[in-house]
């Protein structure tokens, strides 16, 4: 028997909470009009009438925001009790919370305890990376920075200035960008995360999964995972459905090195050799071919170029593919048919974080054409079709236009990007190519930690004259700034309104439960006053947040009162599954179903489902998927992968202190005979040395059965080396410092990063 | 009369550790302890291999050892669904009951009580389910009347296979896990 972290952590520590509260004396009262007050029974402290109860009533306040600790925007509901912040729980009338949140969600509430937090403005004192830094006013900071970004603007041009941002929080600051004259908005999510998912999609059907996902997990009837780990991967809704799939019977198919969560709840546990993952979507493809078994009218009704795929697709066979991937050929079989059983509600999941080998659109456009082999897109249990509600945005002024356009990509040469792509901006910054980059922006993302090659992102650094971050903690990235600005937490503010893509129309609000501890305040405030230091100031109208919101809500006609008192109002169900789906999955259903009933509508360049890609083919690409195998492990190494831990976002959430006690460091996995031939033990320390020589800070070996024995694999965000990240610093190691190498897509920039080996090495 | 207890649905658990970060907040559970945890238990050689996930706490026994040992009293049952309770003003932080429970569900409070959990009594009382059960995004947690035939949690237990942990030390547990 194996007693997990969690449970060897259960007794660790000894300074009491309450005890520490009092100590950093974080007081920040409830700031909101009171909203669903009640007086309930004391929590803490005693444990009935017969335990001494103390009789005294609470008063609670409950007020309704959605949650920032990751970017899934849940609905939540928080908790003040006497004039302090007790909890945040799901709030029920929220489609993607559903009521419930997930476990970061649940410890959001150590995001305003958190004593790391940035409490003031600093600016640099020292040397970049030295992390010596002088206190100063708000005005003293965006003094500084507006009179850097006006000397860029005059040497360099507006477009010198990029932004790299994550989350809904980097609205305003894009906004302020814009008005500044600059195209160079960037965010990882694509190009070191979902972008090779959405370009493979979108040259398939026309239009990607988007965030959240399109998935349709709670009707589906087998659902394929490749490398998606539901359930450590913590994407609430996907989680909470994705149990449903399970406790309803659903098959559930898992293709992963290692014996993930998801892995121990599926019927089919499919070990795949690393990088394969596409030799096996061509060989699952073949078989529903030859045996027959794929949807015959959606694909005459909705396909195009079917014969030329058809005859690409035919030498897969799952005999070719057995040597690739170490996957016996009935194993392949057997899952296709699988699929084949309960289609069109057979769900292989698009996964998310998809930049592994740089061959990552094409393996996504392979997933996107096996979903449309089983007539799964636009089909219930498959993927729907996204509602929303129409919510105008707020007139603003027209932003300049750049002469020069965007950085990141000149000549297009990575054709079919449809974001921008943060490595392009960091090569620009570097060669000064196509146009020099002189000033980064950085909101709430760790650079260090998200981009691949950290040496890249610091001499890109040394060629800027401005770097700002505005973030909650101070991050790695922070501690190489010139100028650090301290933003609220996501309970202390108001941001954009959440107008959602998904199964039903809604919108959330976001509003401050309590206030600022200190002198942090909110991204709209700082993006509004750096504006006006620009002299942009007449891009903001409005003079305050809510004014702002409420034009937005009312201009739909809405009720901003209402959506307060809320958090969320919904808009009446509308289809989301193709017309079509009544017919093939539940006769008589038609008419009575009001989530059925769209027109099927593929916006490729053939108005169908490409599954020849004409677009692909002329720029030059395999307008059908071919497998190239990826570089072989060499002897004595071992292929480092990273995934997600449950309690914990990027990065960012290692200080938090309910977090932190839940998962304070990582640990490697690595194959329990692997570690015996090493003499290894579980729970030594060892260091990752990795093919360029780069050493990892020390780790614990976690000795188990559950991965195969050419692979390592850790949780990615931790061995953190900032200063102020006191509670987290040395605390495990970085995945991302030993990503040094990366494969860039041809097709859209983003950067494989599963391609980098390591040793272990023992720590004397 | 009530009998609280609970049945987890291990199928559907994924070990997200919600159930302790809901606790901890709703709770006040001071920082280093917590009163829920999880295991996890591995069997069978890569990559032939199963995994029970288990959300731990108090399972409020029948027949609970740390009330019996109890020198003070203040280890008791309350009449409110049989929850094994502590009087933190009447607990002397002897430590004979966090000695005797053999699922290591008690600590000392830096406040000089023995603490654990109380099923979320406070919340049970005012028809919600404990923060434990409330939370968990998989629905995996189930809370209610073991006496009671009608009861969610009698019916689960009737129509699927289940075991207790450490059945072997005799205590009656009330806490039963889905399989």
């Amino acid at each position: 028997m194996t007693r997990s972290a969690t449970q060897d952590s259960k007794r660790s520590g000894s300074l009491s909470r309450r005890r520490f509260l009092s100590l950093v004396g974080l007081g920040g009262g409830a700031v909101a009009a009171s909203r669903l007050a009640r007086p309930v029974h004391s929590a803490g402290g005693a444990d009935g009438p017969a335990a001494g109860a103390s009789g005294s009533e609470d008063r609670v306040e409950q007020i309704p925001t959605f949650c920032d600790i990751c970017f899934w925007k849940c609905g939540a509901i928080a908790s003040v009790r006497n004039g302090r912040l007790w909890k945040v729980e799901g709030n029920p009338d929220d489609p993607l919370s559903r009521g419930r949140l997930c476990p970061r969600g649940t410890g959001g509430v150590g995001a305003h305890f958190d004593p790391d937090r940035l409490r003031r403005p600093l600016i640099r004192r020292r040397n970049r990376g030295e992390d010596e830094w002088v206190e100063v006013t708000w005005d003293e900071a965006l003094t500084y920075i507006a009179d850097r970004m006006k000397a860029i603007r005059v040497e360099h041009g507006p477009e010198a200035m990029a932004l790299f941002s994550h989350g809904i929080g980097g609205t305003f600051l894009k906004h302020t960008m814009k008005a500044f004259g600059t195209p160079n908005l960037s965010a990882p999510s694509f190009a070191q995360c979902r972008g090779p998912r959405d370009v493979g999609f979108n040259l398939t059907f026309g239009e990607d999964v988007g965030s959240p996902e399109r998935t349709d997990i709670r009707n589906t009837r087998c659902l394929v995972l490749l490398g998606s780990h539901l359930g450590e991967n913590m994407h609430n809704t996907q989680v909470q459905e994705f149990a449903q799939a399970v406790g309803s019977g659903a098959t559930v198919i898992v293709v992963d090195p290692r014996f993930s969560i998801a892995a121990s709840k599926a019927k089919h546990y499919l070990p795949i050799r690393p990088g394969t993952d596409l030799a096996l979507l061509l060989a699952w493809m073949q078989v529903l071919l030859s045996e027959d078994l794929y949807d015959h009218a959606y694909v005459e009704q909705y396909g195009f170029g079917f014969e030329a795929f058809a005859q690409s697709i035919a030498r897969y066979t799952p005999e070719w593919a057995y040597p690739e991937t170490g996957l016996e050929p009935e194993l392949i079989r057997e899952t296709a048919r699988e699929m084949a059983r309960h289609r069109p509600a057979t769900l292989v999941h698009p996964g998310r974080h998809v930049t592994w080998y740089g061959d990552d659109a094409q393996r996504s456009r392979a997933v996107a054409l096996l979903n449309a082999l089983l007539g799964s897109w636009g089909r219930k249990g498959g993927f729907f079709q996204p509602a929303h509600l129409s919510i105008p945005a707020y007139p603003y002024p027209e932003y300049p236009h750049s002469e020069r356009g965007k950085v990141d990509n000149p000549g297009r040469k990575y054709p079919f990007a449809t974001e921008t792509i943060t490595n392009g901006i960091r090569e620009a910054t570097l060669t000064g190519q196509p146009y020099p980059v002189k000033g980064w922006f950085v909101y709430a993302t760790n650079l260090l930690q998200a981009l691949p090659n950290q040496e890249e992102t610091l001499r890109a650094i040394q060629n800027l004259d401005l770097l700002v971050v505005v973030d909650v903690v101070p991050s790695e990235i922070a501690g190489w700034a010139d100028v650090v600005l301290p933003e609220s937490v996501y309970l202390e503010r108001h941001d954009d309104l959440n107008v959602e893509w998904f199964r039903e129309p809604f919108v959330a609000l976001r509003q401050p439960v309590v206030k600022a501890p200190d002198d942090q305040k909110p991204n709209w405030w700082i993006a509004r006053e750096l504006a006006r230091k620009l002299d942009l100031a007449q891009y903001y109208p409005w003079t305050d947040i809510e004014e702002y919101l409420r034009a937005r809500i009312e201009k739909a006609g809405l009720s901003y009162d209402e959506l307060q008192a809320k958090g969320i109002l919904r808009g009446a169900p509308q289809p989301v599954y193709f017309a079509d789906t009544g017919r093939s999955v539940e006769p008589g259903a038609v008419g009575s179903d009001p989530l059925v009933g769209l027109e099927a509508n593929f916006p490729t360049p053939s108005g169908k489902i490409e599954f020849y890609s004409t677009q692909l083919a002329a720029a030059g690409f395999d307008p059908v998927p071919t497998y190239r195998a990826p570089e072989p492990v060499p002897n004595g190494w071992f292929r480092i992968l990273f995934g997600r831990s449950p309690v914990h976002s990027f990065s960012r959430t290692q200080t938090n202190p309910i977090l932190h006690e839940l998962m304070p460091e990582n640990v490697v996995w690595v194959n329990g005979d692997v570690a015996a031939r090493l003499g290894l033990q579980g729970g030594q320390k060892v260091r990752l040395r990795n093919q360029d020589g780069v050493v990892s800070d020390p780790i614990a070996v976690r000795a188990t059965q559950a991965i195969r024995g050419d692979c390592v694999y850790l949780v990615h965000g931790f061995g953190h080396t900032a200063k102020g990240l006191r509670r987290a610093r040395g605390k495990g190691a970085s995945d991302a410092g030993l990503l040094t190498r990366y494969v860039v897509d041809p097709l859209m920039g983003g950067t494989g990063m599963n391609v980098n080996f390591v040793t272990i090495e023992p720590e004397a | 009369m009530a009998r609280f207890g609970m049945a987890i649905d291990t199928r559907r658990c994924v070990g997200c550790m919600d159930c302790v970060a809901a606790c901890k907040t709703e709770n006040d559970v001071p920082e280093g302890f917590n009163r829920d945890w999880i295991t996890q238990e591995l069997r069978g050689r890569f990559p032939t291999l199963s995994l029970e996930i288990r959300s731990e706490r108090c399972n409020h026994c029948d027949d609970a050892p740390c009330v019996s040992c109890c020198p003070t009293g203040a280890s008791h049952v309350h009449p409110f669904g049989q929850v094994v309770l502590v009087d933190h003003e009447a607990c002397i932080g002897c430590k004979a009951c966090v000695a005797s429970c053999p699922y290591g569900a008690r600590f000392i409070h830096p406040e000089g009580y023995a603490d654990k959990c109380t099923f979320c009594i406070h919340r049970v009382r005012e028809g919600q389910d404990p923060a434990c059960v409330a939370v968990c995004p998989t629905h995996c947690m189930h809370f209610g009347d073991l006496d009671d035939p009608n009861s969610e949690i009698s019916a689960l237990l009737a129509s699927r296979a289940h075991h207790a942990v450490l059945p072997e030390a005799g205590t009656r547990p009330r806490i039963f896990y889905l399989t």
